[in-house]
């Protein structure tokens, strides 16, 4: 069993805060992804829980077990970094080995731990090797062999698949997510990539400025936003923002079309749709077409509505061209809307 | 375009004819001073020389005979050998510290190291020998293994410092989180990897000792080292006994800077490998 919970955990670097109280709890086997723009304190969080870095205030449990004061060694983790650091001077059975020694396992059991964890990651071939002789891929898989060889409580990955061409990187992700499954770890995985946060996780945690601005399962992030940050950071493109102005009580104005939403105190506030839940149709929107990027299967198209940029993506038989005026209706129960003021969803 | 054809070629001769000019500007005199101790007296002083060694040992013979030249050449290799060990143990934990951690005066700390090459040895020699004298340890190799340690310790921050930098702390880190200690981490990871780079910068502080004649002539009388003993008596010694004690003295710091010269470079910052 390992939860992990984190208690009002703050970091500050000098005047710089880069968390602020952050509250959390992961579930025993869990897949938690911290997901976030660089420098928004995804890695420090990571860190502090890994114990290379220690929090300004705050605690840290794993297991019901206190540990932020323990040294990383003490806490049961492990971790994979972003360069892979995989030890130069050691060969790849002796890397993965690396831990087990350290714990002073039989010669025996170090040996079967290698082999199952190598045979796990399908580098039996490279055991004898230097990280010299080995590709980018290939020392990924011994840095997630050789954590998973310790046969940690919980697991730690700061950007693992980063330094990885797309190909490799959308293999690693399916394997990963395989091989942690039936590892049953519990694990926290640190990225800036929606498409992996959304693919893998469990449980994701958008990250902005040093708190957590949603955290929730994937689907759930990205149909129900929380906040408009959320909405604007997640997919690609990412969601469409309109001003709406107030109708009558529950109903908004929105460019020129009126839409039944929430019972607010403010007179304008957002609309927010995304960019593949609107349609071509007789009544709804009306939007210029600036651009259109035909994508195979669909076309993006890149719109002006009332002077604020508007995406569709809409199906690739449309014959749109840049110039014409079309009409374009949201699915209604894909409709979100946003406080003005506090940037917050409204329900 | 032939224009530029030719431009290229005499910027290649210019190029080619600087790198002949420097090698010979160095290999000259060394390839002069082997020749000469390895003929016979009579063929050093002889003219037309001859540019093929006779492989006369006779000089060399003599001068490992010659009273005091065994003991000076112990005492140099004592003193080289202490201010070995003293650079590496004082230099290396002060490189790694400039490079793994921020502390306040990091900047200034690292230009006091350099500033303390830029006081000519000439200007402290009578105030050092005169401390020296006070406290007892004027004469002695150990003394004299103290101002050389001066001499190396700039040069052993610089070389460590470089060497630790090199290494990506994430090495370090996942070490801490596989089950080691900061010391662990330190001798099984960070160690094994400088290893060849802290072994260099020691041969480098052994030659900067090996070379190092005036403190060596100022403070010392009869411990002298290799060097000064040279100095003194080389003076008034027939021309090939000068050849032969130049070659005693720079072929070992040749050598070793010969084989450390990858690692010098690091500490400038080039690459080359």
């Amino acid at each position: 069993m390992a939860e992990i919970e984190i208690k009002n955990i703050a970091k500050s670097f000098g005047d710089y805060q880069a968390l602020h109280n952050i509250n959390m709890t992961i579930q025993d086997q869990e897949f938690m992804v911290l997901l976030g723009a660089s420098g928004c304190g995804k890695s420090t969080l990571l860190r502090i829980i890994a114990g290379l870095e220690t929090a300004t205030s705050g605690e840290v449990w794993i297991g019901g077990r206190r540990i932020d004061h323990l040294s990383p060694k003490d806490r049961g983790i492990a971790m994979v970094f972003q360069n892979y650091a995989v030890f130069p001077h050691l060969t790849v059975f002796e890397n993965i080995g690396f831990g087990l020694r350290m714990q002073k396992l039989p010669n025996a059991e170090v040996e079967r731990r290698v082999y199952r964890t190598a045979e796990l990651m399908h580098i039996e071939q490279l055991l004898k090797r230097y990280s010299g002789e080995l590709s980018g891929g290939q020392r990924q898989r011994v840095a997630v062999a050789r954590a998973l060889a310790m046969e940690p409580d919980v697991i730690l990955m700061d950007e693992p698949l980063s330094n990885l061409d797309a190909l490799l990187r959308m293999e690693m992700r399916a394997e990963l997510k395989g091989v942690l499954a039936e590892s049953k770890t519990t694990a926290i995985y640190v990225t800036h990539d929606q498409v992996e946060a959304m693919s893998m996780a469990d449980r994701i945690s958008v990250m902005h400025q040093g708190r957590i601005a949603q955290n929730a399962s994937p689907v759930e992030v990205y149909r129900n936003p929380s906040e408009k940050f959320v909405a604007g950071f997640i997919g690609n493109p990412p969601m469409n923002f309109l001003p709406a102005v107030v109708a009558s009580t529950g109903h908004w104005s929105v460019a020129g079309c009126e839409f039944a939403g929430p019972d607010a105190q403010a007179t304008t506030i957002d609309f927010a749709i995304r960019p593949e839940d609107v349609s071509p149709s007789e009544a709804g929107i009306s939007a210029v077409v600036r651009v259109v990027e035909p994508l195979g299967a669909h076309l993006l198209v890149t719109c002006d509505v009332d002077g604020h940029l508007f995406r569709a993506v809409l199906d690739s038989d449309l014959a749109i061209r840049a110039g014409d005026t079309i009409t374009l209706a949201p699915q209604l129960d894909r409709i979100r809307w946003f406080d003005q003021t506090t940037t917050q969803a409204i329900c | 375009m032939a224009a530029t054809h030719q431009t290229r070629a005499s910027g290649r001769f210019v190029y080619v004819s600087g790198v002949v000019l420097l090698c010979a500007w160095v290999l000259v005199p060394l390839y002069f001073l082997l020749i000469n101790t390895l003929s016979s007296p009579e063929a050093v002083n002889a003219f037309p020389k001859s540019f093929i060694p006779e492989f006369d040992l006779g000089s060399l013979t003599f001068f490992a005979n010659f009273s005091g030249m065994l003991s000076a050449l112990k005492n140099s290799i004592f003193v080289a050998a202490i201010t070995m060990v003293l650079s590496i143990t004082l230099g290396a934990p002060a490189g790694y510290a400039l490079s793994r951690f921020e502390f306040r005066g990091k900047e200034t700390f690292r230009f006091l190291i350099l500033l303390t090459r830029a006081f000519p040895l000439p200007l402290l020699a009578l105030p050092l020998a005169v401390m020296f004298i006070r406290t007892g340890i004027d004469d002695t190799i150990f003394g004299l293994a103290l101002i050389h340690t001066t001499l190396a310790l700039p040069f052993a921050v610089l070389i460590t410092f470089s060497l630790f930098s090199g290494i990506p702390m994430e090495l370090e880190e996942a070490a801490w989180t596989l089950g080691c200690t900061r010391l662990t981490a330190f001798t099984k990871v960070v160690l094994p990897l400088v290893l060849p780079g802290i072994t260099a910068s020691a041969i480098f502080a052994f030659v900067i000792s090996w070379n190092e004649v005036f403190a060596a002539a100022v403070l010392t009388i009869e411990n002298r080292t290799l060097t000064a003993f040279l100095l003194q008596n080389l003076d008034t010694s027939p021309l090939h006994l000068k050849f032969a004690g130049g070659f005693i003295l720079v072929v070992p710091a040749l050598v070793f800077i010969f084989a450390v010269r990858k690692y010098l470079f690091a500490m400038w910052g080039i690459a080359n490998r």
